[in-house]
């Protein structure tokens, strides 16, 4: 597979009022892999996520310098909808947050703010992501139930097809898995791997051992810098920074 | 040294009730006071509905009040109720749910939004009779409205708002941000975040305060006496001046006309508020029910 650049961060700086959050960050991140953005508490992980979808403009006294390119072009250009890249970056939370109305309707939440209206227009696509989450068998019998009935790993793969109606190209998740279960996390870990076909997945896992399981690549990241990035066995096999390998190691964090 | 003495001697009182028998001491004190709350509501409402429920009859409802309402019926004053309270909310919901809107979603704290909550918490605490006044200087005289449906509807409109406002801003601002940030992230802009994903949420609460304000409408009596008149005869349209239930209950006792009256008024009144509470309720259960 050719290997191109799906997002290009240059310099990325991040201020929340006085406070820098994210420091000279720049990285390169390929497509159709999976990235895993980790590091201690407070290093930004979540931070670096939300300014990919521009969701830190809902920050009040939030400031961002430097450029995301993402397919080259410049997300914080004026002339960028951010209603548009939102969904072409679409974003999984740490909690599981379905909308408090039916399975259909939250898988359909997206799609309708597109425009479509009908029933009919929609069922395909629910569907779709739904199966595309591994989901599709559990609920096809229940699509008009409510959404917070399903157990919280049901839940948050729901998110995750509700993120997948909007057909994004770039999926981020942030410790998707931090309020579940091992046997949903194991679940949710192996959808990832096959959603990578099709999508950019860019992960802040919410331990090391998850970045280790399901990243092509991964980047240390440490007070809000980026102390080092490349392959995961790479960086996990032979860190070339002490911070890294002692984070790895588990003796800090 | 004594007063020492006495707050030690206090303290070993105190000490001596044992967790548990203050725990009993506490429930008892709890449940007396629910009950003695039932009771007393129980036995208003009772005691009206006893008095007033047997001069209900197909009569009292369909025919308006003769003899300066000795006799015949409170069909026009229904009608002037419903639609005074009407006209006030109509007008005041979405003014309400727009200012609560506007608190919660589309500006930060800062002075503008202090005093429009002082205004309105200043506004809830103002005794009917001066909305009555306002409402009487300003939309009778000055906007020559006269006394009518209008004008009492407008000026129980400006008396619920702060209710309403107070209300809905609770309940906007219970509803999750998680479900704004889901939306947005979604691709939402704030107008659809705001209809899609906060005010299905909301929309319980909201209901509250409207239901709170259409109970305080449908009651009130000093100030839609000096703006909607106190007319007998089944109005025309909202220009037409008319005599509420509250106010015509307030007449007949006041006057010394006819407490049986009176009495059939009062007890139509609750039965009234009763069903507009039921439907509501239903009509809200309804909207909800999907997402629980």
């Amino acid at each position: 597979m050719i290997q191109q650049s799906k997002i290009v961060i240059k310099d990325l700086n991040f201020f929340y009022q006085k406070k820098q959050v994210i420091r000279d960050f720049s990285l390169e991140i390929p497509s159709n892999e999976i990235l895993a953005v980790f590091g201690p508490a407070n290093s930004g992980t979540t931070t670096f996520l939300r300014t990919l979808n521009r969701l830190c403009d809902l920050i009040p006294g939030a400031r961002m310098e430097g450029e995301i390119l993402l397919d080259g072009k410049n997300i914080f250009d004026p002339d960028i909808s951010v209603t548009e890249l939102r969904r072409k970056v679409g974003m999984v939370f740490d909690v599981p947050t379905p909308l408090p109305m039916s399975i259909f309707d939250n898988i359909a939440y997206g799609p309708r703010l597109g425009g479509k209206k009908t029933r009919a227009s929609l069922t395909d696509g629910v569907e779709k992501a739904l199966r595309m989450a591994a989901l599709w068998d559990e609920v096809k019998d229940r699509l008009n139930t409510p959404a917070l009935r399903l157990s919280g790993g049901q839940q948050q793969r729901l998110c995750i097809a509700r993120v997948l109606a909007l057909e994004p190209e770039v999926i981020l998740l942030d410790r998707p898995c931090s309020a579940l279960d091992p046997v949903s996390t194991a679940k949710i870990e192996e959808s990832l791997k096959q959603l990578k076909e099709q999508f950019t997945i860019i992960i802040a896992p919410h331990n090391v051992q998850q970045a280790g399981r399901v990243a092509d690549n991964v980047a240390f990241m440490l007070m809000g810098s980026l102390i080092e990035n490349g392959p995961t066995g790479k960086v996990f096999e032979n860190p070339q920074d002490k911070r890294t390998s002692d984070y790895i190691t588990g003796r800090f964090g | 040294m004594l007063l020492r003495n006495t707050s030690l001697e206090e303290n070993e009182v105190i000490m001596k009730i044992s967790s548990r028998t203050a725990q009993r001491i506490a429930k008892t004190l709890i449940w007396a006071s629910a009950l003695f709350v039932i009771v007393i509501l129980l036995a208003i409402i009772i005691f009206i509905l006893i008095k007033g429920v047997p001069e209900i009859s197909w009569q009292f409802l369909t025919e308006i009040p003769r003899n300066m309402g000795r006799s015949g019926g409170i069909s026009s004053s229904i009608v002037g109720t419903l639609l005074v309270t009407a006209v006030a909310v109509i007008i005041a919901t979405p003014f309400g749910v727009g200012t609560a809107f506007y608190l919660t979603e589309y500006t930060r704290e800062g002075k503008v939004t202090r005093i429009i909550r002082f205004s309105a918490e200043s506004l809830s605490g103002i005794p009917s009779i001066v909305y009555g006044l306002f409402g009487f200087i300003f939309f009778v005289m000055y906007l020559k409205l006269g006394w009518s449906i209008l004008s009492g509807g407008l000026t129980l409109a400006v008396m619920i708002l702060p209710t309403i406002i107070r209300t809905s801003e609770e309940a906007i601002r219970t509803v999750s941000y998680q479900y704004r940030e889901v939306s947005f992230s979604l691709g939402g802009t704030k107008w659809q975040t705001i209809t899609r994903a906060v005010f299905p949420s909301a929309v319980r609460g909201i209901a509250v305060g409207v239901i709170l304000g259409i109970g305080r409408c449908v009651a009130e009596t000093a100030a839609v006496i000096l703006t909607a008149g106190s007319a007998l005869r089944m109005p025309e349209s909202i220009f037409s001046p008319t005599r509420t239930m509250a106010e015509h209950f307030y007449i007949l006792a006041r006057e010394g006309i006819s407490m049986e009256k009176a009495y059939g008024t009062a007890a139509l009144l609750i039965i009234i508020i009763f069903i507009i509470n039921v439907v509501a309720n239903m009509l809200i259960n309804r909207y909800v029910a999907k997402g629980h």
